[in-house]
């Protein structure tokens, strides 16, 4: 299964290549210059993991968009694109519920090893609730459930 | 304010102060002093006058009994009966016998001015008396007392003489007075040390001898008799040595002779020159006290003012200082933002391109070592002007600090690891000395790691190849102290002094932005904490870092 992945940044030149390098190693990735994009693209898809970057101009910045994320695809991780003047931010981004903070300019490298934990840890929420599921499936009143 | 202005302001202060005090006592101490003079004057002036009414009165008496006495017998006896030299001289001795004396002698003048008899010390028989003015005051009067003249004989004296009449016809009977006796009941009057005592004529001549002003019967005495009223008369005056004299006179003999007693009013009053050596030092040694407590406070104060104001400028440079980094740093964010941006364009175009020669087709190209060697000097500058937002930013960062509980240890630790493998690689060992008993402070993790991260990159640096970097912390009263020392080749006094200044640098363009230290600094004193540097060239560099174990209200403020 394929990692989704959605960037969302305002700078078209970034975007284009991050997304263009992820697709390379092999990621789906889609990417949209604004906050409001991106609500509307997680309403068509389900995403793994958004890449989001905190400051933007317009409507709707980085932070105003992770709460609605949030709210909308609570399951989604969210890793925050950020400068050094918005460090503060990336601070409260974290009490809203993103998964981590990376510094621009990004590497490559680091970025990609961000992506690959947030992808983790969704994938052993996925698992999680899946085994939930299950034990709902499976219970039945007077029966004991000992497979764990 | 400049030194001088100092020293003018002082000296000020000291004059001020000195007038303050001196000049209300001067006043106090001269009031004081006048008006206990003019009492003391005011008693003089009594006991002159009350002297000088005691003194005219036996005077008056001496005469009013001359006269009584003479008339009576004037009145009694005839003129052939004193015309007896024998009946005249028991009659002399008789009157002085009686009254003590104060008749220097007695004649018998017939009614044409001839000396008939006499009885005294000179020849007078004979002498005829009709041109003399008293002569005929007599004879229109019946009594008189005369002025003192040099008469006949010569000699200052006065005389009482009264008119008698009996069937041989008018007749004179005329005592001359004793000037001594009567000049010795006025020197009674004399009192002190200046005081003295005689009697004038109403022309102002003197009838009696005067003790001072060598002022001899008869001479002018220089007074001005119009001036005593009928009563008693105070008159005051300056003589010409600046004395001051008090002349109290009466008028005696019917209003014919003036009694003067004279004194100067400030003859026992205390005065300046009679004041004994102890005073002297006594009122030294207060004037003493006094300047020396007025310069010594003065001067205290003056310093204290010179403190405070030296303090002042100190926090207003700091102040200037402050807010000139303040302004600094928000321009450094803004241009490492803008620079911030385009970098991370370049970095990933960079990487797409790196992407991209990974294939194939690329692999094979002639000029593939050419596009690898270039997209890594791309990378490498890239890099590099990321370092220099990245501390450009860190140093502007508003530096709100996140404050939460830190385990300093710990914080150390994570530093020392990020570092390890550089160390490593250059041979450095690193010895760490940490105190497990310090407690977690309240601080601001991830800019605590930077100033670590900040002086130990620094330690690294200094020390090149081989050597050792040793980090300690410990606990004091109300600090934590981390000490982190290198052997390193130590820094220069003349550097010394600018190692905390944004931008100076010793390193290579491409090695130092010399950021570092000028953010730990402004990131301690957020902190509410000190840094220090102790070093010796070529031996090893200490710096000290000193953190408050609680929160000051500087820092939360
Ligand atoms: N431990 C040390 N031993 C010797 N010199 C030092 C040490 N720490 C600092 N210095 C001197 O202080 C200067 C300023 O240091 P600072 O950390 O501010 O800048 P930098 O290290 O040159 O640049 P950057 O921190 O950006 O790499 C250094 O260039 C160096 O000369
Ligand atoms: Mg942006
Ligand atoms: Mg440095």
């Amino acid at each position: 299964m394929e990692i989704k992945v959605l960037v969302v940044d305002d700078e078209i030149d970034f975007l284009e290549t991050i997304v263009k390098r992820l697709e390379k190693k092999g990621l789906h990735t889609v990417g949209v210059t604004s906050g409001e994009d991106a609500l509307i693209k997680i309403k068509e898809k389900y995403y793994d993991v958004i890449l989001l970057d905190i400051k933007m101009p317009g409507g709707m910045d980085g932070l105003d968009a992770l709460k609605e994320i949030k709210s909308r695809q609570p399951l989604a991780e969210v890793i925050l694109l950020t400068g050094h003047g918005t460090v503060e931010s990336s601070v409260e981004g974290m009490r809203l519920g993103a998964f981590d903070y990376v510094l621009k300019p990004a590497k490559f490298e680091e970025l990609c090893e961000k992506i690959a934990q947030a992808y983790m840890k969704k994938s052993d929420q996925d698992n999680k609730i899946r085994k939930a599921n299950i034990q709902q499936l499976l219970r039945f009143p007077g029966r004991v459930f000992d497979q764990e | 304010m400049s030194k001088p202005m100092y020293r003018v302001f002082r000296q000020k202060m000291i004059i001020i102060t000195l007038l303050i005090s001196f000049v209300p006592l001067t006043l106090l101490g001269y009031t004081i002093y006048y008006g206990f003079a003019k009492a003391y004057c005011q008693r003089v002036e009594q006991q002159m006058t009350a002297r000088v009414t005691a003194c005219s009165q036996s005077l008056d008496l001496f005469l009013e009994e001359r006269k009584v006495i003479l008339s009576a017998i004037a009145k009694s006896g005839s003129l052939s009966y004193y015309n007896d030299p024998s009946h005249l001289r028991e009659l002399f001795e008789t009157i002085n016998n009686q009254t003590g004396g104060g008749l220097v002698d007695l004649g018998v003048i017939d009614s044409h001015g001839d000396h008939l008899a006499y009885v005294g010390p000179y020849s007078l028989e004979g002498f005829n008396y009709r041109e003399q003015a008293w002569f005929n005051l007599v004879m229109a009067k019946g009594i008189y007392v005369s002025d003192v003249y040099m008469g006949f004989r010569q000699m200052p004296h006065f005389v009482i003489a009264v008119k008698a009449g009996d069937a041989a016809g008018d007749w004179i009977l005329r005592a001359t007075i004793d000037p001594e006796i009567f000049a010795r009941i006025v020197t009674t009057a004399q009192t002190g040390k200046t005081g003295d005592a005689f009697i004038i004529n109403s022309a102002g001549i003197c009838q009696s001898p005067s003790r001072f002003n060598k002022k001899e019967i008869l001479a002018p005495s220089g007074l001005d008799p119009s001036r005593f009223g009928s009563s008693t008369t105070v008159v005051k005056k300056n003589t010409v040595s600046g004395l001051r004299r008090v002349h109290v006179g009466k008028w005696i003999n019917n209003g014919n002779w003036l009694l003067v007693v004279t004194q100067d009013p400030d003859e026992n009053l205390p005065s300046f020159s009679d004041m004994k050596t102890e005073e002297i030092t006594i009122f030294s040694l207060a004037l003493f006290a006094i300047v020396v407590t007025t310069v010594v406070t003065t001067g205290m104060s003056v310093n204290k003012l010179q403190e405070r104001d030296r303090e002042l400028e100190e926090l207003n440079a700091h102040l200037i200082q402050t807010d000139k980094m303040a302004a600094l740093g928000k321009m450094a964010a803004g241009v490492a933002h803008e620079i911030n941006n385009p970098l991370g364009i370049i970095a990933t175009k960079a990487g797409w391109m790196r992407d991209l020669l990974e294939e194939e087709a690329f692999r094979n190209s002639d000029n593939f070592k050419e596009y690898d060697g270039a997209l890594r000097k791309i990378e490498e500058h890239v890099e590099r002007a990321g370092k220099v937002t990245h501390n450009m930013l860190g140093f502007a960062r508003s530096m709100e600090p996140v404050m939460e509980r830190v385990n300093i240890n710990g914080v150390l630790k994570k530093t020392l690891e990020f570092l390890d493998h550089h160390a490593q690689i250059n041979n450095i060992r690193i010895n760490t000395g940490f105190d497990d008993a310090i407690p977690e402070i309240m601080s601001d993790r991830s800019q605590l790691q930077q100033v670590f991260l900040n002086i130990i990159n620094n330690a690294v640096d200094a020390i090149e190849k081989q050597g050792t970097i040793t980090v300690e912390t410990a606990k004091n009263a109300e600090t934590l102290v981390i000490d982190i020392k290198d052997t390193g080749k130590g820094i220069p006094d003349t550097v010394k002094k600018r190692i905390f200044d944004p931008f100076f640098t010793t390193k290579a363009a491409e090695k130092g932005t010399g950021l570092g230290l000028s953010i730990t600094y402004r990131i301690i004193e957020k902190l509410g904490g000190t840094i220090r540097v102790k070093s010796r060239k070529g031996k090893g560099t200490c710096f000290t870092v000193v953190l408050p174990l609680t929160l000051s209200k500087k820092t939360i403020a």
